[in-house]
């Protein structure tokens, strides 16, 4: 059997775990620079199945593909010392205010340009927008089946795909052919570490950087201009004060409050 | 048209989900407001009843695909089903809850349509909009707002240029309330059986097992929450004793959850469960937005942490500056005493 053809969409995003005091501007707006940035860590999920795919089917290729500022390319070399074949970053001003509609017209058109794909790989959803929204719209955009929330894989091989899809209250188990794109939920096995040998190849090596003509856009459907959605306003979140009362942590307080919740019928 | 459709979906007893209705509910708002209808669409097997559990939220037409091939839920059949309702019907607002159906779906409608979709908005408001570049002014626009980037900014998104204006809502978020008892609309059969013959080949279900959840921090009156700040899932325990002793039930934030703290089921929130508990005690949780967003609206708050400036203690009526640790096997001795 031949190996597959296979795509890994991936995001650098600013680790929002980990957000200082710093991250806003005074203006509301918000401070990308002061952010560290982390691999988006369920599009490592994503790459940990892709390689266990190219495990099953020796002779499978697996391509990164990320869209940003040309620094992401760190997290391609990061995906190959863990075992992908080959990545670039899409990288070009004229992308720059993308909604997720116009995001994944160009990861749909990067996609394109790897070639005749089989499968498609990416996180759930990325933890600075929280949206779930690139991965339908990208397997819409190349008019391909999607499957959402996929947690393992249970078997693949030169035609089809059987996942387990992690659901709210339960699971679902099921085969897709070839075309195909999935993502993959919080709740998937972790990424494979690097590899020594590989770490030392690929960390500091070059990284292809492709610009919005290298995939032959509409430029109308790029960036700010190909967003139906607008920012209208942001407000730097405010509490409304209420008045709180203060409540000594020794026993004789929380017995008073304790016999207040009781009585008030609260408890 | 100025009319508001909503996705409608089904439980596993094939009866309309409780989100579905809360949108229902805040659609029949934004639809009298726009002087429009409410519509919704349904799509699965054997479904004919399901218009009258509809009509009550105030639904004037309801739109129903139903053929086998529409049970269970997968995408392309439902998206065949809701791209030509929309196609045909052209509303002004579609709805979607944002669930693991919801968030599936509407991305590949939207996507589709070219049309603006906005994730878990916390609210929907009608308004006005100029756009700061060109001046151009539009009318009655969906105002779709969510905190976002961290919970550190609330962003208020409009798309005015296209139409449909789509948004999905977390389960819980608004309210789901009966309009009017004895509301009768009417229902109009999708013809799909043609689009559906492609739709239903590309995905096959092997096996499906759907669990009756045996969390239920939705429907509880008292809830006791951990935040990170609890340190580990071993300090956790104490929650759960106390949530037993007060008859409540146990939730966490997110990092608490992405920590392991506590099952993902309990994650309260933006991006986990809506909660308004009669009483609400937050255990080391310094309360960023969107947890906040998840529990605001509790009658009772009472927060317990260490820190005298976290964000919690602004909305909390009770605010206890202490060790989690001491303070909570404190109060469970306090409620004993004060019941005997």
């Amino acid at each position: 059997m031949s190996g597959l053809n296979i795509v890994v969409l991936a995001k650098q995003v600013p680790d929002t775990h980990n957000v200082g005091t710093n991250a806003m501007n005074p203006d509301g707006t918000v401070n990308r620079a002061a952010l560290p940035t982390v691999f988006n860590p369920e599009d490592l999920q994503a790459l940990e199945m892709a390689l266990q795919v190219k495990d099953r089917i020796p002779g499978s290729h697996v391509t990164v593909v990320t869209m940003g500022p040309a620094r992401a390319a760190e997290i391609i070399s990061d995906a190959r010392s863990r075992g992908a074949d080959d990545g670039f970053v899409l990288s070009d001003a004229r992308f720059a205010g993308a909604d997720t509609l116009a995001t994944s017209y160009a990861l749909s058109l990067a996609v394109q340009k790897v070639g005749k794909v089989d499968l498609i790989f990416g996180g759930r959803q990325a933890i600075d927008g929280d949206t779930a929204q690139v991965g339908p719209q990208v397997a819409e955009k190349l008019d391909i089946p999607q499957v959402t929330y996929a947690e393992s894989l249970v078997n693949v091989d030169s035609d089809s795909i059987q996942v387990i899809r992690r659901l709210a209250d339960g699971i679902e188990e099921v085969r897709v052919g070839f075309p195909a794109l999935i993502t993959v939920t919080g709740s998937a096995a972790e990424c494979r570490f690097p590899h020594a040998h590989r770490l030392i190849q690929f960390d500091g090596a070059p990284v292809d950087i492709l610009t919005a003509d290298d995939v032959n856009p509409d430029f109308d459907r790029l960036g700010h201009k190909g967003s139906p959605t607008k920012v209208k306003k942001v407000q730097n979140v405010v509490l409304a004060h209420k008045e709180s009362q203060q409540v000594a942590p020794n026993a004789k307080e929380i017995s008073d409050l304790m016999a207040t919740l009781i009585n008030d019928h609260i408890i | 048209m100025n009319n508001v459709l909503v996705y409608c979906e089904l439980t596993e007893s094939n009866h309309i989900a409780d989100i579905s209705l809360e949108l229902c509910t805040k659609g029949r708002h934004l639809a009298s407001e726009m002087n429009g209808h409410l519509q919704a669409v349904v799509a699965g097997s054997n479904i004919q009843g399901v218009a009258s559990e509809l009509y009550p939220y105030g639904v004037d037409e309801v739109f129903i695909a139903d053929d086998p091939r529409l049970s269970p839920y997968r995408t392309l059949p439902h998206f065949a089903v809701v791209l030509k309702v929309i196609q045909e019907q052209q509303p002004n607002v579609v709805l979607f809850g944002a669930t693991t159906v919801g968030r599936d779906l509407a991305p590949r409608v939207a996507s589709r349509l070219r049309c603006g979709l906005t994730a878990d908005c916390t609210a929907l408001e009608l308004g006005d909009h100029v756009d700061a570049k060109t001046g151009k002014e539009y009318k009655c626009t969906l105002h779709q707002i969510r905190p976002a980037f961290g919970g550190n900014i609330i962003a208020t998104i409009v798309s005015p240029e296209v139409e449909p204006h789509m948004a999905t809502v977390r389960e819980g978020v608004m309210r789901k309330e009966i309009f009017q008892a004895d509301y009768k609309g009417t229902v109009t059969k999708v013809d799909i059986s043609n689009d559906l013959e492609q739709a239903d080949k590309a995905v096959t279900i092997i096996r499906r097992e759907i669990v009756k959840k045996d969390i239920n921090i939705k429907g509880a009156s008292i809830i006791v929450a951990g935040g990170y700040g609890m340190g580990s899932r071993e300090n956790f325990k104490m929650l759960h004793d106390l949530a037993r002793l007060i008859g409540g039930e146990v939730g966490g934030t997110r990092a608490a959850c992405d920590a392991g703290f506590t099952e993902p089921e309990r994650q309260i929130g933006q991006t986990g469960v809506t909660v308004r508990p009669r009483l609400y005690i937050a255990c080391g949780i310094s309360g960023a937005v969107q947890h906040r967003a998840g529990m605001d609206q509790s009658s009772k708050i009472i927060s317990i942490n260490t820190d005298p400036n976290a964000p919690i203690n602004a909305i909390a009526d009770y605010t206890i500056i202490g060790d989690v640790c001491t303070v909570v096997p404190m109060m469970m001795e306090c409620y004993s005493n004060n019941l005997k």
